[in-house]
């Protein structure tokens, strides 16, 4: 599994100021993830998962350390790390043809080609019936699907994902789990996903960082040797119970300190 | 084979139940013809009962006064006038409330700075202010437009800045991230998310504009609908009076009506 290393995270920290004083989010976190990779980030609320991605996106700056992207120090956002976010993020005054399209309208992109990519991954996503619809009228589901098609028709070749499914039933995230793993077996992507489902972790994972808090920090990598392709039949075999149980120890050790 | 035979009978007689189904809007004018004719009712009621009689004059009377008004040449220059200072001083309100609210979202100094004078001056009742623009203004339209300014302005101000600040920031990370710059926030996220607020805004200014105008005309001006009211009172000329406050009424409603078709076109996205 070892290939090109795509995104390195060296030495970030990250101290908020606050009236209260300084939180530390984050101390010297150093991960390097391999291009077309999936890795997985678990740990406690508040251990600083969503502030990394961030820091990786572009979307805020650490306060020291620096993320290299294809041997590049991040500046700022750029059109090659696509995010997908919880709360969906859909513009709701787009339909859904309008939504998945805003990252090429950014980048003034009117071809053939660009407009083709859109109704791919709308197909992509199931919703073709859906294009002309605003996000109002579709499910939580369909919404993040929405998202997902959205940053994947921007083409980024790295997709930061924060707790996507966290907000949905237990169905729909099953279902939504099994389509993104045929999309990426398909079109592979370098994927940064946080979650705060251990299986979903383990599913999804070709390696799972499992992060402790106070401060933020990588408190152990493990491996996810699982076959493909993985469905949720994969969540009954040996294997993956013996890592599930592993990193329940892991995770729940961190909470309960 | 039974259902078959049920199905049509069925179909037969849900038919006849319900031989006479009105559209809605069918029904919608009907209820509203019978509004109007409950409410000309109850006021030709109240112009023969004797307590009332001198605020309310007859239905026929207003009717005529129409004639009356015209014929003297001003009914038609009082709606214009004051039709004139409630556009350009709503126009004006608006086209300084947009960059001052959205400049107040962005940078919290020039909130902080003018912010509590915005609070200050709205809870003056414009009418309070009218003689002093008065003095140097004149009488006239560009009093009147001035004060209009000022009074749609703070109240748009007020809620287009809600509206902005109210934006999901979450929408503003997502745009950015998907390749948007500064302008394209503005444009592409901004100006859609504050739409609502923004309409609101313009419903409330106009709304606003016409309170305003008519407190504004019956200190003084030279036409217009509230300072023909004012004349009017002089000499007790009870049924042009409430020809001015109907016109007046449906003037304000027509503009609600005319702002709320609008608002249904471009905010067609939002949850209701
Ligand atoms: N803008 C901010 N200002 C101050 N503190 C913040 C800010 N954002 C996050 N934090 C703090 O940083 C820590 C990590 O937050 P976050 O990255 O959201 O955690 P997670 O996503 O793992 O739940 C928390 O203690 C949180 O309170
Ligand atoms: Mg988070």
């Amino acid at each position: 599994m070892a290939g090109q290393i795509k995104l390195a995270i060296q030495h970030i920290s990250k101290t908020y100021q606050s009236e209260r004083g300084e939180t530390t989010a984050l101390a010297d976190i150093n991960l390097s993830i391999d291009e077309n990779e999936f890795v997985t980030v678990i740990g406690p609320s508040g251990c600083g998962k969503s502030t990394l991605l961030n820091i990786i996106a572009g979307l805020e700056t650490a306060s020291s350390g620096q993320i290299i992207c294809d041997d590049q120090p991040v500046k700022g956002t750029g059109s090659e790390r696509g995010v997908v976010f919880q709360q969906y993020a859909l513009f709701p005054w787009l339909t859904v043809r309008q939504n998945v399209a805003f990252g090429l309208k950014m980048r003034k992109d009117k071809s053939v080609a660009g407009q083709a990519r859109i109704d791919r991954y709308i197909k992509m996503v199931g919703l073709s019936e859906f294009a002309g619809s605003y996000p109002k009228e579709l499910s939580g589901g369909m919404r993040q699907r929405v998202a997902i098609a959205r940053a994947y028709a921007a083409d980024p070749a790295v997709l930061l994902m924060d707790e996507p499914f966290g907000a949905l039933d237990a169905q729909t995230r099953g279902q939504l789990q099994e389509e993104l793993l045929q999309t990426w077996e398909k079109e592979q992507k370098t994927c940064f996903f946080i979650t705060h489902d251990v299986d979903e972790a383990i599913l999804l994972g070709q390696r799972i960082v499992i992060m402790d808090s106070h401060p933020g920090t990588v408190k152990e990598v493990v491996p996810v040797n699982l076959p493909y392709p993985r469905n949720q039949e994969t969540r009954l075999s040996e294997d993956f119970l013996a890592i599930k149980k592993h990193v329940w120890a892991q995770v729940y050790h961190a909470t309960a300190v | 084979m039974q259902s078959e035979l049920t199905l049509p009978t069925k179909a037969h007689k849900s038919k006849k139940n319900k031989p006479f189904k009105l559209p809605p809007r069918v029904k919608k004018m009907a209820w509203l013809t019978l509004s109007v004719t409950v409410a000309v009712g109850v006021w030709w009621l109240l112009s023969v009962i004797p307590s009332t009689a001198q605020s309310f004059p007859n239905p026929v009377s207003v009717a005529q006064a129409i004639g009356t008004m015209v014929g003297r040449g001003v009914l038609l220059s009082d709606i214009g006038s004051s039709l004139f200072s409630v556009a350009w001083g709503f126009i004006f309100g608006f086209v300084l409330a947009l960059p001052t609210a959205i400049l107040m979202a962005w940078y919290k100094p020039l909130e902080n700075i003018i912010g509590p004078w915005i609070q200050f001056i709205r809870s003056i009742p414009p009418l309070a202010y009218v003689p002093l623009v008065v003095v140097s203004a004149g009488i006239g339209a560009k009093a009147q437009i001035i004060v209009i300014c000022i009074a749609t302005f703070l109240v748009m101000t007020v809620t287009i800045y809600q509206g902005v600040v109210n934006i999901d920031p979450t929408l503003i990370k997502a745009a950015r991230v998907l390749g948007a710059r500064d302008r394209d926030i503005f444009i592409h996220v901004i100006v859609p998310a504050a739409t609502p607020y923004i309409i609101t805004a313009v419903r409330l200014g106009a709304t606003t504009a016409l309170t305003t105008l008519i407190a504004a005309e019956s200190t003084g001006a030279e036409a217009g609908l509230g300072m023909r009211i004012q004349s009017l009172s002089q000499t007790f000329d009870v049924a042009p009076m409430m020809l001015y406050i109907i016109i007046i009424g449906i003037i304000g409603i027509t503009l609600d009506k005319f702002i709320r078709l609008f608002e249904r076109k471009v905010t067609k996205w939002q949850d209701k």
